[in-house]
């Protein structure tokens, strides 16, 4: 008899789009049938949430978009798909011509690898798949030494942003002097526009649990710390469950695994300060303090929390580390460029056709992850740039798109790699209105410890407010350049010096945007609202009269069956007239 | 979730006994508190920081400089609007002021009737469902400024028994 399990995907996203009467349906419905029912995590199809996936004999169908009375039908159909079904097929391992197979072969999973598998909440599944095997192979076979060297020669470096060599940066809390050592997962995910962790952590758990363990036997700590932002409450929940198995299991706690090395995980919850990504900034707020940052050296490996030796990763750094140990450093090696291995998480959003979560190669260019993968640009517009890095990042014009993902060529077009945000931007986003957002994030996120960090965004925020109220000048320009520079040199931390970059990318690439801003007052990609106007077209409108309906400000007056007007000093320029008007008639300006 | 009139002496014992004598515990404490009494009354964070020998200068330098603390009751529901990159591309600011125009109120404030609280957050984490707001813990995805109005007005008519 044919072995079948069906998934349902209920991370943050999948429960956000009705995953649970979903479920709630298809539980009635299996009850007493040989069918595995399983809640699982992120598949990384968001746009097509919620998501359920028929395993028959290993081979997976995923659909799309379902709702209750689709589950009944699947069910009914003993999961031969109907017409109906058929049309909501967006993966299949049978049918080639299902429409994102390619998206999903393009991909290699070693952090997402159950991701979506799994019932997060349930340990024996995790381990069916293998996890805690290279927890038992480092303790029983290596030498922490060793395990150091295999993850030095994986070419493993950091995932939160800054790239640094992970085996090395082990080594030197190994080497620190100074008892008891502490490993941190830091799980502060704070980029908008970023939800790779989260997904991690709420659809499997234990690789991050097992990275930290295998990372603490290696260093020689006794103690770890996940500080996760209490935004998440999801991923904590699925933490807490996780690590009181993990503990029940003997993989945390004393001897571990007959072993003389003892090891536990506290979860920290970060309290709503995105400085706090910052590594010495989370320390302080770990021990109570305001989450403000301080000067470097001494690094965390020589001193960190409670002035103690401390490694401090972030989540997919960790989740990396059991895959390196199960599979060897070659292995992992074989992935990526000469100097950026494995793979990287991007959390694909913005104006792309089919936003998720992927994990592809490092390496690939960026215009195979957009178009390949994210399906192109959504409503077939241009694509104009993507946005990297989040507010430390920058945007990546539409020319260099060939750019592959590797730390050094992203790092070459200004941008950084960052944590694995992905914002594409098309014909319709504003350069200065975006490094304007950013700006105003960094700006009320700066914590307010050093002056150019402080005052400099304050400043720089202010002058592009100018610009897109069609107030700046000129000399602007230059000195909004100058200040982005001095920012990025004298700021104490890694908010500060980072940024300037949105600003300094788009006026590196887009100059002549801000320049049709200063010296036009126009804002070509019809955005900044003190530069738009919004008019009827008398000739187009039929006098419906639905735009002066819901108009907000009642800006909008006409007679029935006759053409409308628009009263600019009063309008506020929200749009919704042009959303609502069933004939096009209304157009910006 | 206690009012500071009723009688809580009881409740302030409980998480001063939790936390005597404990390091590095300003922000469980602080967390403590919000959650017993719904924000950090001034009369709670005084008692708490006599009785554990914590200046209030540290606790009130730790509530301000995190976003999460507030030292004013929230309304029966909180909005969470999102402004993160992918919901700003996709326009939540022209619906951050459409919200903000249909309750009359700024980020942070709550409703004169004391049903909603709006808070604009940085990210909500839905990204592929841009832009997004929550509503205490039910989120609603691809908004306009149009149906995220329609969405509180169901909430107001549920609370007149519509």
């Amino acid at each position: 008899m044919a072995k079948i399990a069906v998934r349902v995907g209920m991370a943050s996203c999948g429960l956000a789009s009705g995953a649970e009467p979903v479920y709630k349906e298809l539980k009635e419905l299996l009850e007493g049938k040989e069918v595995t029912l399983k809640q699982v995590g992120c598949i990384g199809l968001c746009s097509y949430e919620p998501l359920v996936e028929v395993d028959i004999d290993g081979k997976r169908t995923i659909y799309g978009d379902m709702t209750p009375a689709l589950a009944q039908e699947l069910v009914n159909s003993s999961f031969s798909p109907t017409q109906a079904l058929r049309e909501k097929i967006v993966y299949s391992d049978e049918i080639k011509e299902a429409p994102e197979n390619r998206r999903m072969n393009k991909q290699v999973r070693i952090v997402l690898a159950n991701c979506g598998i799994i019932d997060p909440e349930k340990i024996d599944e995790a381990i069916s798949r293998g996890a805690y095997e290279a927890l038992t192979k480092a303790l029983k076979a290596m030498s922490p030494e060793e395990v150091i060297d295999e993850v030095y020669r994986s070419g493993l470096r950091g995932r939160g942003g800054a790239g640094f060599p992970t085996g090395l940066k082990w080594k030197f809390t190994r080497q620190a002097k100074g008892e008891p050592k502490y490993i941190i997962c830091n799980a502060d995910e704070g980029d908008p526009g970023a939800f790779m962790d989260r997904s991690v952590l709420e659809g499997d758990p234990h690789t991050v649990i097992e990275g930290m363990i295998i990372c603490a036997y290696a260093v020689g700590a006794s103690h770890g710390y996940i500080y996760c932002r209490a935004e998440y409450p999801l991923a904590i929940k699925r933490l807490n469950i996780a690590l009181n198995q993990a503990r029940q299991r003997n993989f945390l706690g004393n001897n571990i695994l007959g072993s003389s090395f003892n090891f536990d995980i506290e979860i920290k919850e970060g309290a709503g300060a995105f400085v706090c990504g910052e590594e010495t900034a989370l320390m302080a707020s770990i021990e109570g303090k305001r989450g403000m940052p301080r000067p470097r050296p001494p690094f965390p490996a020589e001193s960190g929390v409670w002035g103690k030796p401390t490694n401090i990763n972030n989540v997919e750094t960790y989740a990396n580390v059991p895959w390196i140990i199960r599979h060897g450093a070659d292995n992992f090696a074989r992935y990526g460029t000469e100097k950026s291995k494995g793979t990287k998480v991007f959390a694909l959003a913005g104006k792309v056709a089919k936003g998720g979560l992927v994990e592809v190669p490092m390496g690939m260019p960026i215009r195979e992850v957009i178009f390949d993968i994210g399906g192109g640009i959504a409503e077939g517009k241009k694509i104009k740039a993507v946005q990297m890095g989040g507010p430390s990042g920058g945007c990546i014009p539409s020319w260099l798109l060939d750019t592959p993902i590797d730390y050094e060529s992203i790092t070459a077009t200004g941008a950084i790699m960052g944590s694995g945000g992905m914002i594409v931007l098309d014909e319709t986003s504003c350069v200065v209105d975006v490094a304007k957002f950013f700006l105003n994030f960094t700006q009320r996120e700066s914590c307010g410890k050093c002056p150019f960090c402080r005052i400099g965004t304050k400043r720089m925020l202010e002058i592009l407010e100018r610009i897109s109220d069609g107030k700046g000048k000129m000399e602007d320009l230059d000195l909004l350049y100058e200040l982005a520079l001095q920012v990025k040199e004298g700021s104490l931390c890694g908010l500060g010096q980072t940024a300037p970059n949105p600003v300094l990318t788009t006026l590196k690439y887009f100059r002549e945007e801000y320049e049709a801003h200063v010296k036009d007052r126009c804002c070509p990609a019809k955005v900044c609202p003190s530069l738009i106007h919004y008019v009827i077209d008398s000739e187009k409108c039929i006098g419906c009269t639905r735009c002066a309906r819901i108009c907000p400000v009642g800006a909008i007056t006409g007679k029935v069956k006759e053409p409308h007007k628009i009263d600019d000093s009063k309008c506020v320029r929200c749009g919704q007239c042009k959303q609502t008007c069933p004939v096009s008639a209304i157009s910006v300006e | 979730m206690l009012s500071v009139e009723q009688d809580d002496e009881q409740a302030v014992r409980e998480i001063i006994e939790m936390f005597k004598g404990k390091k590095g515990i300003t922000i469980q404490l602080l967390s403590k508190i919000q959650n017993t009494f719904g924000y950090l009354p001034q009369e709670v964070i005084s008692k708490v920081s006599k009785e554990l020998d914590i200046p209030e200068a540290t606790l009130y330098g730790v509530a301000t400089f995190y976003a999460m603390f507030r030292f004013k009751p929230l309304g029966k529901y909180t909005i969470k609007l999102c402004r993160g990159t992918a919901c700003h591309v996709q326009g939540s600011l022209l619906i951050a002021q459409e919200v903000m125009r249909y309750l009359g109120v700024s980020e942070g404030e709550t409703t004169d009737d004391g049903l909603f609280t709006l808070e604009l957050v940085a990210c909500l984490g839905c990204c592929s469902l841009a832009p997004v707001m929550m509503v205490e813990d039910d989120v609603y995805g691809r908004l306009t400024p149009d149906k995220a109005v329609k969405v509180l007005e169901s909430y107001r008519k549920a609370e007149r028994g519509e």
